[in-house]
């Protein structure tokens, strides 16, 4: 599903946030991407995004080479990715429903599939008796689950999720890993960056660690394609 | 790997979504009716000044139209010219394709009329032979464009041996129509400045939206929303401005035209004039709510395009 070849991300001042990064997320597989904050999680999830683009190396998404996505395409490039954000980034001037069903509305869906679809995501995330509720009035891990919610509604590929539960509390941040889980099971590739090394154990999940910016310990790689890429 | 909806159902829901970013912008805008209905003020204001300097310009041309009628060459022929040449000179230029209409005062029609306007009535009786030339009238055709046209003409007929003279008294019109095209140039000049004016007062509005939509703007672009998609709000929002600022701009037009009417009326009555004040017609009404479209649509277009790839995630 994933596949970084040789990737590194240098900021214009010259830190260098990622240097040499090889991994292959292999589809509908769970991966976790570790390391301490600033150790080039967020940057790898924002390659992968095409939020930024790498210095050096060749992501490959998909099959497709992002470096041939020119920024006219970025847009569809996304629509097979569902991506969850620490701070949630949901929009506080409309419903819970409307947040979440807006993938399906950029893409174009028809109103009565908008509607069952949008309510099968809040379903999903056990939000349904909250869909004309202001995202503001939610606690912090119903606003979460509203933001994963809007992630999975048009049934992306891939999910990426940057410290999903940063701000939860380890019960909930449980609950929420679980979820993931369970999307994972229907085929989802996902890859979670978290710092919550405890949590990832818990879930006994495979993990990429990374420290300043290179692969200290990969465990999600195929065997075949570490030598292969090394 | 698409999992998006129908090719078919696409472009159905591709209209519908049109229609549906088009009332939602209009909505956008009636839930800040205030601040909304000063752009459109805005706009409104700075469209009726040239609209009306048109409309006034237009009614003064209106009113010379009908002095066109009185301009008149007179061409006195010799006095040797006798009716029969006199006749076969007017067939000629009756043909002429700058000549409206030309009708011929005889020798004795010339008489009568010199002696009714002149009061020299008795004391012409004495004259043994009618000293008064064949004159033929003629009404030129005037081209507003060209008042030049009328010099060649005069000329061309002043040359034809039959005629002594031609004469023409045209000076005042020849400055009205002068005066006239300084008027249609200072009203192009008041209405482009006041049009760029326009353009940036929706551009400015456009840009404040896209500042205060920032965060929309950003989870949009990262939850896969193309350029086009962003943009289409801007777009209809910029529309409506347009929109709502010609229509607003039409009734300033018309109600200051219906508080001039009245006096204008009295004017023109005291001048003997039946002469009434004429709206802007369907064709102006159509250009000015156009136009007002195309400001407001340009104006949100170059914010947009200025602003919209400032905003990018991060």
């Amino acid at each position: 599903m994933i596949h970084f070849d040789n990737v590194s991300k240098r900021y214009p001042g010259g830190y260098e946030a990622l240097s040499q990064v090889n991994f292959r997320l292999p589809r509908g597989k769970m991966g976790y991407l570790t390391g301490h904050s600033g150790a080039g999680k967020s940057t790898l999830l924002k390659l992968i995004a095409l939020i930024e683009r790498p210095s050096r190396g060749q992501i490959i998404l998909d099959g497709v080479n992002l470096g041939h996505i020119s920024n006219r395409q970025v847009p569809y490039v996304r629509r097979n990715i569902g991506i969850i954000f620490q701070n949630h980034h949901l929009l506080y001037d409309r419903p819970v429903f409307d947040n979440v069903a807006m993938p399906l509305v950029i893409q174009g869906y028809r109103h009565r599939e908008i509607q069952s679809r949008t309510r099968a995501a809040l379903d999903q995330v056990g939000l349904l008796k909250k869909e004309k509720s202001d995202p503001i009035t939610l606690s912090g891990g119903e606003q979460q689950r509203v933001g994963i919610a809007r992630a999975i509604v048009h049934k992306p590929a891939l999910l990426l999720a940057d410290e999903p539960t940063g701000n939860l509390d380890p019960e909930l941040s449980l609950e929420i890993m679980e979820l993931f889980e369970r999307f994972n099971q229907v085929g989802t590739s996902v890859l979670i960056a978290s710092h919550d090394l405890d949590l990832i154990q818990q879930m006994g999940a495979q993990a990429l660690s990374l420290k300043d910016g290179r692969v200290v310990d990969d465990e999600i790689s195929p065997d075949e394609a570490l030598t292969g890429a090394a | 790997m698409r999992k998006g909806p129908q090719h078919k159902t696409l472009i159905t829901a591709y209209f519908i979504h049109h229609i549906r970013v088009l009332l939602g912008s209009l909505g956008h805008l009636t839930r800040q009716p205030l601040s909304s209905m000063m752009t459109m003020a805005v706009i409104a204001i700075a469209l009726t000044l040239p609209a009306g300097l048109y409309l006034a310009l237009n009614n003064i041309s209106g009113l010379s139209a009908g002095w066109d009628s009185s301009t008149k060459i007179s061409l006195f022929l010799h006095a040797n010219v006798d009716s029969k040449k006199a006749q076969a000179l007017l067939n000629r230029l009756q043909l002429h394709n700058e000549i409206e209409h030309i009708s011929m005062v005889s020798k004795e029609q010339g008489l009568e009329q010199f002696k009714q306007l002149s009061g020299f009535g008795d004391a012409l009786k004495f004259l043994e032979d009618n000293p008064l030339p064949i004159v033929l009238v003629i009404q030129p055709i005037i081209d507003p464009e060209r008042p030049d046209r009328i010099n060649h003409l005069l000329k061309e007929l002043e040359n034809d041996k039959l005629v002594e003279l031609a004469q023409l008294d045209m000076q005042w019109v020849k400055r009205l129509y002068a005066l006239l095209e300084i008027a249609h140039r200072v009203i192009w000049a008041i209405g482009s400045l006041l049009g760029l004016a326009v353009l940036l007062i929706v551009g400015n509005t456009i840009r404040l939206d896209i500042q205060n939509r920032r965060s929309e703007i950003e989870v949009s672009k990262l939850i896969g929303a193309s350029n086009a998609f962003i943009r289409r709000p801007f777009l209809y929002t910029g529309f409506w401005y347009g929109f709502s600022g010609g229509l607003l701009a039409w009734f300033l037009t018309s109600l200051s035209l219906y508080m001039l009417a009245e006096p204008v009326e009295k004017l023109a009555l005291l001048y003997h004039s039946d002469f009434q004040l004429s709206a802007l017609d369907t064709a102006d009404i159509t250009s000015l709510i156009s136009i007002s479209c195309g400001l407001g649509l340009l104006g949100s277009w170059l914010a947009v395009g200025r602003h919209l790839d400032e905003i990018e995630p991060s």
